[in-house]
Parts: C-alpha cells; structure tokens; sequence
C-alpha cells in the first residue's frame, strides 16, 4: 500500500489560536482506497487538521498536495470541487425534507423551466445513489423517519453524490450501536473497493483496528507516527495517544456486596418499559448494557422521576418510594448523569462554580443571597477532589473538554451526597485518558459504600468497569452476568433478543 | 429493510386541519340554518379572503422559522398610500395601486434587512416595523380616512367575475402561485431547507440571507396587497385598518400546519386555517355571540393550534 502513489499529502501544517499551538508541522497522507484512521485525544488537532483539509480553516504554514498538484483550499466549496468531502459527527441534515432532497440541496437537478425542480429525475439519481450502497433506503421517505445509522448512510451517499474521491469522517460510530455500525463498515468496505478513501475518525480503538488499513496519531497537535494497522496493537496506540503508560487502562478493583440500596420490581412506563425488575447493592457498579432503543435510558430517566411509571414498585433502602418529578429523586439520595452532556448535563455558558454548586443552593446561601466565599470554597473542594483541570473556578465550563465537564457534573451530584448514582453512557465522546479517570472516580465512589448504576453502550467499558451486568432487551432485563462470566457474546446476544435472532451469532449457545 | 414512512400520527397531524374544519362547519351548520346557505358561504369566502392572502406571504417567512409581525401595519399603510396616491396626488387607481405594492415589498426589504444584515431577532425587528408602519399611516393619512377612490378600485375589492367577487379570484391566484413556488422550484425547496437547518443550507451553497430577504418581501407584497383589497372593499382607506390582523395571519399558516419553529408547513393548509377563522367569526356572528367573546374565543383556537404544533413536534 505504501508503494501507492498518494491522493493526499498534507505536509508540514502548522496552525495557531490565540494562546495554542492546535498543530505543528503535521504530515498526513492518504493512499487511493484506502481506511486511515485519525486517532489522538480531544484537542490532539484531529478536527483542527480535518478543518483545514476541508477548507473552514486556513493552515498558518504548510501545503495540501491533491493528487499530485498543491492546492489551495480556502473554503468547504473548494474542497467539494477537488472531491473532498466531510462527514460531521452532528449530523446536518434536514429532517423535514425528503432523503432526495436532502442529498442534491443546492444541486437540485433542473427541469426545462429555469428555477423549477424535476423531482422525477433528482429522486431518481438518488436512489440510484443509494442503491449503489445496497442500504435499502427511500429517496422519497423524509429525513426524520430515519435511524441515526440510516442518517449517516445519507451523509455518505451526499458525499458520494459530490463525486468524493476522499471522505473524511468524524466518530461516525458514536452514536450507532454495534450492529449498525457494522452495516457502516460494510458500506465504508464497498466504498473502499470501489476506490474511495476514507479518513475515519473514532475514539473507539477496537473499530479502529476493525475497520482501518492505517493509524496515524496527534498528540497535543504534534505528528506522532503514521503505521499499518496490522503492525500495532491497541496498547500501542493508547501510548502514542497519552504519550505515558496509563498503566491498566481498566483497573480492577473487588469490591465487597453488601447490602441492597434500590430494588426494583416490574417497572413498567406506558412505552419503552415492559416489566424491568433490578438490585442495586451499596458499593457495586452495576452495569446496564442493550441496544440503543432497549429502554435503557427510559429506565434511568423513570427511576429518576423524568418519566412517569405506570406499574412497578421501587424501594430504596426496603423502603417503598414514590419518584414523580426529578426533586423528589434527589430528595431520595439520587443523581443522574444524563445521556447528553451539553444539552442536559452542563450549563455550557456558566461558570465551572457554578455548575456545581447550583443544586446545592442550601449549603452557600444565607437569607437567599449567595455567599460567594462559600461557594467558592465548595466548588474549589470538588475540582481538587475530582482533579478537574480548569485554571480557575470562574472558568466557564464550555472552554473544558468533554471529560472534565464531565467531571464538574459528578461533582454537582457529589455535592449533594447521593447513596444511588445513575450514569447513563458516562463517557460517550470522551477521550481515552479522562475515561480512564472516570472510571476511577466511579470506582472511588463505589468503594465509598455509593450503589452506581452505569448504562453505556460500549462494551469494553460494561465488561472492565461493572461488578455486576445487566443487560436489557425491548424494556425488559434479559440476562444478568457477573463481570467474570460476561463476554461480548454473551452480551450481544441477550441484547439482540437471544435465541429467536440468531443471525450474526450462534444460534446454539445458551445464555 | 424498506423505510416505513406511515405514521397514524403523521396522517392525523396532516390532515388535522381539514378536520377542524369540518367539525367547525358542522357545528355551525347545525347550530344556525342560514350558515349553509349558499349567500352566506360566498360571504365566508370573501370575508376570508384577504387574511388569507396576507396568511400565504406569513406562511413563507414562518417557514424559515421566522415571522412578520408587521402585516397588519403594512396593510394599512399600503391601503392608504394606493388610496392617497391615486385621489390626492392624482396618479390614479394604476399608478397608487403600484406604487403601494412596491412600497409593501420595500417595507419587506426593510424588515430583511434589519434581520439578515443587522443580525436582529424577526419577532423585534418586525415588532418595531409595526409601530413604525403604522405611524406612517397615521401621518400619511392625518389620522382621516381617505375615500373617493374610482369605480375601478372599488371593483377590486366589490366587484364579480363570472359570479365570484374578484378578491376570492385574486385569493386564488396568490395561492397557487405561491403553492407552485414552494413544491416545485428551487428557490421553494430552499425555503425550507433554511428553516430546517440553516447552517445546512449554508454549507450546500445556498445564501439564507438570501432567501430570508426574499420571504420578508413576499410577506410585504402580500400585505399590501391585503390593504389594498381592504381599501377598496370598504370604499375607503382607514387609517386603523387592519389592526390586530397579524394575530389572524400568524394563526392561519399555525392552525394549517405550518411549524413555528420552521421548515413544515404548505399553502393549502394556510388558506384552510384562514377559512377555520373566517367560518370561526361568520358562525359565531350567526349565533349572536357577541364580538367581545369572538376575541377570547380566536385567542384559544389560536393556543390550542400551536398546543397541537408543539404536541406533534414532541411525539414524532
């Protein structure tokens, strides 16, 4: 492969912020065809290297050489016409129109009369489009009715529609779960084969391995090293990311059971849950894993008062409880890490303080008005604590990375001395290093005698982090495996219904 | 794995206005014998015509998620200004017609201008275009009306062709144009690609700012238009007319289907939302129920249209 003449070299691209240096002198390339992985931590300069390659960033220094001539790309239409095509991780498109539309927005395929559209042959180039890719989606049928997985095969067939010779993606895989990201990995191979080249970005190490050719790796803006996927292994790459040995990334603690702190009894919303009965013991992980859509975060969102529970009975601590509303949860000792940082978890635009002191108002106020010293005090308690990494308190916590904000949002519950914790997908888009120390902070807490309740769709994570797996299927508690017994199989196949599936698993094997 | 696009609720959300329509006219056919007859359906349909004529240019700048609060002010303007134009300063019924809808599309303008370029909200920038508009009128007008406009501009808003009075013939016209641009033409599609998602619309190439002045136009021609309609239908251009219409014109493409928060939404339904407030004020008119009350009653037809948006918006 390396003897390939390359599509893309980028060399020696530098870029600057105010105050950081995102890249210096990086080298990339990219090989006719073939799957290169972007890897490195959140601020290594992967999207900061991708904008400059697509034209919404112009590099300080360095050149772009595209099939074998220097480019300028000044702007994402420059880009598209040399072939060049992005994938972004928050998908664009618009829901309310149609897959056709979609894809041949502001190339729409004309008819005789100037401004008028002919539907007939702009859906008919688009489903020739999507056939192509063998993924059984509708040109006409409108963007909303899609799956995520179905979304992002549109976003590749836009791509393709532009004729892309190089399509980058950006963690494409973070919101799919496991089967579908294999349909992506089908449609990524076909691409392949057929001479495309795409630049695959994910924070998901085994997929890397899965799907690439070769891994390059940023580390705080600096080239690490361009090598062929089959040379290394993933600890390897895990160094050349953190640049130090992270030592066990999962560790392992054993903890001891003890007593049950929350019991549920066929928990039934009018939907997503069909009956889950649960135990959650003080100073145990307990893990949740499932598909998307298998009630999971319906659980944690009617355990903690969100949703309303029309049959099932919860005690916490033996102790029948009512939770209708999110302030009775809390009063009842327990916290949710939601699902969706930005949109339910921070406050993007206030400061580290105050996420976390805000939902415990009681303990720095006096008469109503804020004691400033006080909260200043209790919030500078739970950064050291939690070793966030924020100059100062008063910073506002959309400057912080993923893992850190986080961080702030377990320290907001903290505040609070919770005995029940609910982390729904606690990592999710974090890099490797600050996953690490989460997981150590809810190690920490566990042994700390606090009942952890974790849903998360990895499974690397469910397997190395839980004492005890649960896992769910269509709104009900499938299987239960302690972390010895639980392989990925076994976890798959519970998720995907068992035995009456079958399909990619085998369809003997017991659970 | 073929994509299931029905949906019992989609199907329920699309045609829903046509039901409240119906239900509403049965309820007032049963509640008053005159309400079917065919005198007063004619007069249902005028009555509704102009609204819905100002509802369609509504209906293209709520479909960008946007909206134009100035429409009633604009009305009256440009109902006065074809008025004070063709009797006052003598260009006649021709040239103050005309030059009253480029005076709507320059307000139009205005108002894109002030929300592309200047970066304001639509609801500040067309809230501060009402007061303005309207103060216009005011001094324009001296705060008088303006009558003795001629046969011909009268015609516009009284008279018949072949049976039907001729603001109904224009309602038509606007309608169909106006539902022709949206489901067929480029410029229609990017409509709603902008309310859908601006930034996509951006990254494929299209101008929103653009596009967004384009609808504030449209809804300023539309509305002079509407004034011009009013004016000639009451013989004379009241410097108050058409106060408070911008809550009947928001409420036609709302009540038709056509989303707040953009990107949703068709013509057809507009001009079926403004007949659910023409036949909502004619029956209750019938009835005898007081115009006091017709008030409070549009308001909550009004709320319980928008309930409905959000509820379709949230259960998708």
């Amino acid at each position: 492969m390396s003897d390939t003449l390359p599509l893309l070299k980028m060399e020696r691209i530098s870029k600057s912020y105010p105050g950081v240096q995102a890249l210096e002198a990086v080298d990339f390339d990219v090989v006719p065809g073939e799957i290169h992985a972007l890897v490195g931590e959140n601020g290594a300069g992967k999207s900061t290297l991708m904008k400059i390659l697509t034209g919404a960033q112009l590099p300080d220094s360095g050149r772009i050489i595209w099939k074998n001539q220097p480019v300028n790309i000044t702007s994402p239409g420059d880009a598209q016409a040399l072939g060049i095509s992005m994938i972004h991780q928050e998908l664009s498109l618009i829901p309310h129109l149609t897959v056709g539309q979609n894809i041949f927005l502001g190339r729409e395929i004309g008819s005789g009369i100037p401004g008028f559209i002919n539907w007939k042959k702009l859906y008919r180039a688009a489903q020739e489009l999507l056939d192509r890719l063998n993924v059984g989606i509708d040109a006409r049928t409108e963007v909303r009715f899609l799956s995520i997985a179905q979304q992002q095969m549109v976003e590749v067939v836009k791509a393709l529609s532009l004729n892309a010779d190089l399509i980058a993606m950006d963690e494409p895989t973070s919101a799919l779960t496991d089967r579908e990201t294999d349909i992506l990995f089908r449609v990524m191979r076909s691409l392949k084969a057929e001479g495309v080249s795409l630049i695959f970005i994910s924070h998901r190490l085994e997929e890397v391995f899965e799907i690439s050719d070769r891994i390059t790796t940023l580390r705080d803006g600096i080239f690490v090293g361009t090598k062929e996927a089959a040379t290394l292994t993933e600890a390897q790459v895990v160094n050349m990311m953190v640049g130090r040995e992270l030592g066990e990334l999962y560790p392992k603690t054993n903890r001891v059971r003890q007593e049950v702190v929350l019991q549920i009894t066929n928990l039934q919303d009018n939907k997503e849950l069909h009956g889950v009965d649960l135990t959650l013991h003080k100073g145990e992980i307990l893990g949740i894993a499932g598909l998307v859509g298998a009630g999971r975060t319906a659980l944690a969102e009617t355990l903690f008062g969100i949703r309303r529970a029309v049959a099932g009975e919860i005690k916490i601590d033996g102790r029948p409880v009512r939770v209708n509303s999110p302030g009775k949860a809390i009063k009842l000792g327990m916290g949710l890490v939601p699902e969706d940082r930005k949109l339910q978890g921070v406050f993007l635009n206030m400061a580290v303080k105050d996420n976390i002191f805000i939902s415990a108002m009681k303990q720095v106020t006096t008469w109503g008005f804020i004691n400033i010293n006080k909260a200043n005090r209790l919030a500078k308690t739970f950064v050291k604590k939690l070793g966030v990494r924020t100059p100062n308190v008063g910073q506002r916590i959309r400057n912080l990375s993923g893992g850190n904000q986080q961080k702030v949002v377990i320290a907001r519950w903290l505040t609070l001395n919770p005995h029940i914790l609910i982390l729904d997908e606690p990592t999710r888009g974090i890099d490797i290093g600050a996953k690490a120390e989460i997981h150590g902070l809810m190690s920490d807490l566990a042994a700390e005698g606090m009942g952890v309740l974790m849903i998360s769709s990895e499974l690397p994570e469910v397997l190395n982090v839980s004492d005890r797996i649960l896992v769910m299927h269509e709104g009900r508690v499938t299987a239960e495996f302690s972390r010895d017994e639980a392989t990925q199989d076994k976890i798959m196949l519970a998720a995907t219904g068992g035995l009456d599936q079958g399909g990619m698993l085998n369809e003997n094997e017991h659970v | 794995m073929k994509t299931n696009t029905f949906s019992p609720l989609a199907l329920l959300s699309r045609f829903s206005v046509l039901i409240i329509l119906l239900g509403i006219g049965v309820i007032f056919a049963l509640g008053s014998e005159d309400f079917l007859a065919p005198n007063n359906l004619l007069n249902i349909a005028l009555q509704t015509s102009i609204i819905a004529i100002v509802a369609v240019g509504m209906t293209f700048t709520i479909l960008t998620a946007g909206i134009d609060l100035s429409v009633g002010s604009i009305m009256a303007l440009c109902g006065a200004l074809a008025a004070g134009l063709a009797v006052k300063s003598g260009l006649g019924t021709f040239g103050g017609i005309s030059l009253a809808l480029i005076a709507g599309m320059l307000l139009g303008a205005i108002n894109g201008l002030l929300i592309v370029r200047g970066g304001m909200p639509p609801f500040v920038a067309t809230l501060a275009m009402m007061a303005v508009a309207r103060g216009l009128t005011l001094v324009y007008t001296n705060g008088r009306p303006i009558a003795g406009i001629d046969e011909a501009f009268i015609f516009l808003g009284n008279g018949k062709v072949l049976g039907i009075p001729v603001p109904i013939i224009i309602m038509i016209v606007i309608a169909v144009i106006a539902g022709i641009v949206l489901r067929y033409t480029r410029f229609g599609l990017h409509v709603y690609a902008t309310g859908g998602n601006e930034e996509t619309t951006r990254l494929a190439g299209i101008s929103p700012g653009k596009i967004k002045m384009a609808v504030y136009i449209i809804s300023g021609f539309t509305a002079a238009l509407g004034g011009i309609l009013l004016t000639a239908r009451l013989w004379s251009a009241q410097p108050n007319a058409a106060t408070g219409w911008e809550l009947d014109a928001i409420a036609a493409p709302v009540l038709g289907g056509t989303s707040l928060f953009g990107g949703v939404g068709n013509v057809g339904g507009t001009v079926a939302g403004a007949f659910i407030i023409g036949i909502l004020s004619n029956g209750l008119n019938l009835m005898g129920i007081s115009s006091y009350y017709q008030q409070v009653i549009k308001g909550i037809v009004f709320i319980l249209a928008v309930i409905l948006d959000l509820f379709t918006k949230r259960k998708k």
